[in-house]
């Protein structure tokens, strides 16, 4: 009832573990069974292994959480030697996400990934918490046409750009993205936002702003999603503080493909496959044979 | 393979204030844990938005037990819980204190840091030092006496023991082992007077998820970034740095 096409790979359903929030799934094999999913998007990756971000790395906010976690990650390389055998093992499609201070990184990544068999890559154009690249290459019409042409011109996978709330003009990147053969889009990745530490008289983060997420961004993100739906031909996979398969529905309604979830597994470590349940619970009793029946009714 | 419980739910037997700004948590049921495990707690559905992690203050057959200091929303929320609420827990998580064959321990704990002592005084079976600094207002001192041998105070006022830092009145030399909680000035004074191979220290971090996942709560180590919630919180002096 929940399967779905998303750019010509099959999801057994449309619910996918957002990328930073989900690590490689070990975490949570524990609490849940990772074949129920549809997708699982990777923590975001870089060519070369990131430390990440000094300082205090969350914060929360009313209805939110504020992270300046700064990609911290092993390297592709190291993903595909010590993780992704493990992801392997099961049946929910991997997602690797896949982030890059400049155009090499991005362009010798995708050749890396190039070598297995992982069907989408998820472009990280969006993370607003890194100094160089991240965001810088997503918040431009020209430079997210830029990179995700030269992906094009090396991947022979399927592309996902995840796309900033932060951009200039989000539906005007989103169209560029489409032109530069972009076979996907997700969004919306966090937020920049301030938090400040009054007593200290100082930035909670020692990159002053970070990425905000959860509950209180979902009216924002809900209507991007909309926005981008109506303006592209490729599919768009939603995400932006869902929290129970009620937000799943309208993310879906807006004219999400597919959905991801990434702060409510913070909360809750079964909460995906409670949404799956949840979604499926609604259609039954709203007498809907298909997600195409309702995807981009708004 | 049978998955885990996510969050379970447990009935408050007692909720009492113990000190300043300090309540005693006391739950029913038959739970799990070694000292220097946590558990993540809530008793909110979205506001706040994510639970907070505790420290195991003490397990019996029958109970388990909290230390907790009212400093934001959801400890605020907490501590006007009542016997007979229900509370939402997900734990044991972390690594919890490591045991060997020591004849003289030193616990030494800053404020809130003595909450996970208790559960690791009982656990010791040798002499036990306990170094307690407070702000104020020394609390828990007597929960703790019956499993430890001698009890050494300091306060920041003067108002109980020596005024001053508790570390002014602790000697490393008479101790094979030393198991320390509390802020991390306090923490990284003590790696400066101690043997960092005996030195074990239980660190804090502001935390989502508490599983490993969100990397929001890692510490620098020798070997890189360590995530506090499922690589520690309990690490071996030598391996933690604080300048990060």
């Amino acid at each position: 009832m929940l399967k779905t096409d998303l750019c010509g790979v099959s999801l057994k359903n449309p619910v996918i573990a957002a990328s930073g929030t989900f690590g490689f799934g070990r975490e949570f094999e524990p609490y849940l069974d990772l074949n129920a999913l549809g997708g699982i998007s990777t923590k975001g990756l870089t060519y070369h292994s990131k430390q990440g971000n000094t300082g205090q790395r969350i914060h929360e906010t009313a209805a939110g959480i504020m992270n300046s976690i700064g990609l911290q990650n092993p390297s592709v390389k190291s993903f595909i030697e010590n993780d992704l055998p493990f992801m392997k093992n099961f049946e929910s499609e991997i997602i690797v996400n896949l982030g890059g201070n400049n155009i090499d990184d991005y362009v010798n990544g995708a050749l890396l990934l190039e070598d297995t068999d992982i069907n989408i890559i998820e472009l990280n154009i969006s993370c607003p918490n890194v100094k160089e690249g991240g965001m810088a290459f997503g918040i431009k019409c020209e430079s997210a046409f830029y990179v995700v042409s030269e992906i094009k011109k090396v991947s022979s996978k399927k592309i996902m750009v995840k796309l900033s709330p932060n951009a200039d003009d989000l539906v005007r990147v989103a169209t560029e993205c489409e032109r530069a053969g972009a076979d996907a889009l997700s969004l919306v990745n966090t937020f920049n936002a301030l938090a400040i530490d009054i007593k200290r008289r100082k930035a909670v983060f020692d990159n002053i702003t970070a990425g905000l997420s959860g509950p209180c961004i979902k009216p924002i993100a809900l209507r991007m999603v909309r926005d981008v739906y109506k303006s592209v031909s490729i599919p768009v996979v939603g995400m932006g503080g869902i929290m129970n398969a009620a937000d799943a529905i309208e993310f879906i309604m807006a004219g999400s493909t597919a959905i991801q979830v990434g702060t409510a597994n913070f909360i809750n470590p079964k909460v995906m496959i409670e949404i799956i349940q949840g979604m499926e619970e609604f259609m039954e009793n709203e007498g809907i044979k298909n997600l195409d029946e309702i995807k981009g009714i708004i | 393979m049978a998955k885990k419980d996510s969050y379970v739910e447990a009935e408050i037997l007692s909720n009492e204030r113990v000190g300043d700004d300090v309540y005693k948590l006391v739950l029913s049921g038959n739970f799990e844990g070694q000292p220097g495990q946590f558990y993540m707690l809530k008793n909110w559905d979205l506001h706040p938005l994510l639970s907070r992690p505790f420290s195991i203050c003490d397990i019996t057959a029958d109970t388990i037990t909290f230390l907790y200091l009212v400093v934001g929303t959801g400890t605020k929320l907490l501590k006007d819980l009542h016997k007979g609420d229900k509370i939402s827990l997900l734990g044991p998580l972390g690594n919890g204190f490591e045991f060997g064959d020591y004849k003289k321990v030193a616990i030494v704990s800053g404020g809130i840091g003595i909450a996970p002592m208790l559960y690791l005084a009982k656990k010791l079976n040798c002499q036990v030092d306990l170094y307690a600094g407070f702000r104020d207002y020394d609390y828990f001192i007597k929960e703790m006496s019956p499993y430890v041998d001698n009890i050494y105070l300091s306060s920041d006022t003067g108002m109980v023991g020596h005024k001053g830092n508790v570390l002014e009145i602790y000697n490393d030399d008479k101790y094979d082992q030393v198991y320390a909680c509390g802020p991390n000035p306090m923490l990284n004074a003590l790696k400066n007077v101690s043997d960092q191979e005996k030195l074990q220290l239980s660190l804090e971090s502001h935390m989502a998820c508490g599983i490993g996942a969100c990397l929001g709560c890692t510490v620098n180590t020798t070997e890189g970034m360590k995530r506090v919630c499922v690589d520690g919180p309990v690490f071996t002096s030598s391996e933690v740095f604080f300048d990060a």
